[in-house]
């Protein structure tokens, strides 16, 4: 098999050349001179990428890029399938653990990555042609690619949450600006209730979306380098209490706990609430509803802080390479090109999906996106989660806990008790 | 274990079936007699057995390690994961068994199954005398009161979930625009489980009523006539024409409805997902979330499974002798 190693990641490169490449001839000290490009006439193959966009809306944008690819690699064949992104995660496990059936390329949100990588079905990146001037990528996408120190995966998008608001909703209630604090969103809300007689906040009963609270407030779920469950603290109690405060007040009215997220966004759509929290994804979709015809009624503004600070969590997608792969080489090549600043840029232009390399952020046509401009600075201030295998596993408990504090069922320190032993489960050898 | 339980189980029916006394000579007797049915039946028992014997075989025997998605050995491209999985004996069960959540999901399981049951063969029984009576319009019905069975449970589940929906839902519409709050009917636990026993009435009543339909018209019309005569009241002509008359029908289609409705998996996972919190889980849709969901527990699920198909093996035992007690011959 042939291997061509980048100049950035020699040090990658030789250890597997060393442990891995077992069929490689490669002279280490030739690598350097292997980085130039790979001839895109040598390279063939037919490679299957599962992609999780919505088909309709971002489906199209992504297949021009495949034409694109197409057209500079006339010997590779892409065959493009889209997987509905709630189902992708599943259905990659059991192709992979089957060995047939699995995608060549998958785009793999930020936290099933190590997931898979764990589980052994993504094939290891460093030192490939996939990679490309990782130092570009921002730091917070890039960490989630990582599993053991290895590369498993190269950032494609990222996202996190904000706070959508309809401005004229909030002006009518005499505000011209979004809440920065959560008890400013708090008087915020219970003014536009009584001003406009529309709901202030709509929220979305989701694990996802209670994390901007507690990272407000200083808390966490998991401290992974001390392996130290963290979740059951005063300052997620707080910030739970603000949650189910919210509620209780009336600046949320008691949202549904089954589809209460398309409920907060048909909400928001029709005017029926004036704020809600969600991430550059439901962009497209926002400015379908009636309120929004004018794109210019639709403020983005950074999650409202707690006592401790304003954070969301990153989210976001990658490109990874199932291990099991029988055309690598084309899988490396078509990975490279989705990532490279360009094709990045073009994605950011006309679906307002946010790049992860920071040099993307220079092109015009970026610049030229506002929604791309207004939540760069966001994503600055994004939290990265912990990127362990078993972070999928950490949600299911506390959206259970969610919906009991929704329905009045339990309290803060009730639910977070609970969780925490949930969590004992997961980590059984955990403090 | 489980494969004694299950021996004696296959023994009991053996020893008592009907017609099986005979000596093992006369067993070889048959077979000489009888050789060609066997080869006839042989490539189906054969496909059987691969299709159920060893996904059952492999499903109890994982049931009795503690393999997991993570502990699987497999080799992908360049990744070797090495197995490491351990036969843990009786552990899965005992930690299941000992765990307030089973006995939980299971009393709950079996509320669900009766609720459901008895109202689909009881609306089930009222529809089907309705529609055999002689009525304009009988074949119209019919059809409509079939309709629902003819919507595959997935698109079923999905219209109902959109029903419900508390905010723009049509049923709290409706309730509005009487005059009533708006009820989350999915939010709170009990609302969600009168609601997810109302989907399942409403896709199961239609198989029960045609088949107690065809039941009903399986009985003379003369008994009724005779019974008439007599000066029968018609509680009395329902008590002891009807419902003899029905006996061998209800007691298969009551059977087959409680084996479907305790593993009714996809009207509680589309329309509730379990929540809110877990308290409309049934036992099958627990199993599942064991099995499908982030890191795959196999050997934890799989255990489940053993202990819902061993719930099953007994309730079917236990209702033949019950039926055999009355008389049947089932």
């Amino acid at each position: 098999m042939r291997r061509a190693f980048s100049a950035a990641t020699i040090v990658a490169a030789l250890a597997l050349a060393v442990s891995a490449c077992g069929g490689g001839t490669d002279d280490p000290a030739a690598a350097p001179a292997q980085s130039a490009a790979a001839d895109p006439s040598k390279v063939s193959g037919e490679i299957t990428w599962w992609d999780t966009v919505r088909p309709d809306s971002e489906g199209p944008t992504f297949q021009a890029l495949i034409k694109e690819f197409a057209a500079k690699y006339p010997n590779i064949k892409v065959k493009y399938v889209n997987v509905p992104s709630d189902q992708a995660q599943g259905q990659f496990q059991t192709a992979a653990q089957a060995g047939t059936g699995a995608p060549d390329v998958i785009r793999s949100e930020v936290a099933w990555t190590a997931q898979f990588a764990s589980l052994g079905y993504l094939q290891p990146l460093d030192g490939t042609r996939a990679v490309e001037n990782e130092s570009d990528f921002m730091p917070s996408p890039l960490s989630s690619t990582k599993y053991n120190g290895k590369a498993y995966a190269v950032p494609q998008v990222t996202d996190t949450l904000a706070l959508l608001y309809n401005k004229k909703l909030l002006e009518k209630a005499g505000y011209d600006k979004a809440p920065t604090t959560v008890e400013e969103l708090k008087k915020v809300a219970l003014d536009v209730k009584s001003k406009t007689g529309v709901n202030g906040l709509a929220l979305n009963v989701d694990s996802y979306f209670l994390l901007p609270f507690m990272y407000g407030e200083g808390g966490d779920l998991l401290d992974v380098q001390n392996k130290k469950i963290v979740v059951n603290s005063p300052a997620n109690v707080k910030a739970m209490a603000t949650v189910a405060d919210l509620i209780t007040s009336g600046a949320a009215p008691k949202p549904a706990t089954q589809d209460s997220y398309a409920n907060a966004m048909t909400a928001l759509k029709d005017g029926k609430a004036a704020m809600i929290y969600n991430g550059p994804w439901a962009l497209s979709e926002v400015y379908q509803g009636k309120e929004f015809k004018d794109k210019a009624n639709l403020g983005i503004a950074p999650v409202p802080a707690g006592s401790a600070k304003a954070g969301a969590p990153t989210g976001g997608w990658n490109l990874a390479i199932y291990a099991g792969s029988k055309n690598l080489d084309a899988s490396y090549e078509f990975v490279r090109f989705m990532s490279t600043a360009e094709a990045q840029a073009k994605v950011a232009k006309e679906i307002s999906l946010l790049p992860t390399r920071t040099s993307a952020y220079d092109n015009p046509d970026v610049q030229g996106n506002k929604d791309v401009a207004t939540f760069k600075p966001i994503i600055d201030t994004a939290v990265a989660r912990p990127w362990i295998p078993e972070g999928g596993q950490l949600f299911q408990p506390l959206l259970e806990g969610y919906q009991a504090i929704v329905g009045g069922k339990t309290t803060p320190e009730d639910m977070l008790k609970k969780v925490d032993s949930d969590y004992h489960g997961i980590f059984k050898d955990w403090s | 274990m489980n494969g004694t339980t299950s021996d004696r189980a296959a023994d009991a029916t053996g020893v008592r079936g009907p017609g099986r006394r005979e000596k093992a000579g006369t067993v070889r007797r048959a077979m000489a007699r009888y050789w060609y049915a066997w080869v006839m039946v042989a490539p189906v028992v054969l496909v059987t057995g691969l299709l159920i014997g060893w996904p059952l075989a492999r499903g109890v025997y994982l049931s009795l390690t503690d393999a997991t998605e993570a502990t699987m050995g497999r080799t992908i491209g360049v990744n070797v994961i090495p197995s490491t999985y351990e036969f843990v004996g009786l552990e899965n069960y005992v930690s299941i068994l000992g765990s307030g959540l089973f006995w939980e999901k299971l009393i709950w399981t079996v509320v669900w199954t009766v609720a459901c049951v008895g109202l689909h063969y009881g609306l089930g029984l009222g529809l089907a005398m309705l529609l055999n009576r002689k009525l304009r319009f009988r074949s119209t019905y019919r059809l409509l009161l079939i309709l629902p069975w003819a919507i595959p449970g997935f698109v079923a589940a999905f219209i109902w979930r959109y029903l419900y929906n508390s905010d723009y839902g049509v049923i709290n519409a409706m309730l509005k625009a009487a005059g009533f709050g708006a009820v989350g009917w999915l939010d709170d636990p009990t609302t969600a489980k009168i609601a997810v026993i109302a989907v399942n009435v409403w896709m199961g009543v239609p198989f029960m009523m045609v088949a107690v339909l065809g039941g009903l018209q399986s009985i003379p019309g003369e008994l009724y006539e005779a019974a008439e005569m007599d000066g029968a009241t018609p509680w009395q002509r329902f008590r002891h024409i009807t419902v003899p008359g029905l006996r061998t029908v209800s007691s298969t289609v009551v059977l087959l409805g409680t084996i479907w409705t305790f593993n009714m998996f996809p009207v509680i996972f589309l329309i509730t997902r379990g929540g809110p919190g877990s308290s409309t889980e049934i036992l099958v849709t627990y199993a599942y979330r064991e099995a499908f969901t982030s890191i795959r527990n196999y050997s934890g699920s799989a255990a489940w499974g053993v202990i819902i198909l061993l719930l099953l093996v007994v309730l079917a035992l236990v209702y033949r002798r019950a039926l055999r007690r009355q008389g049947e011959v089932w």
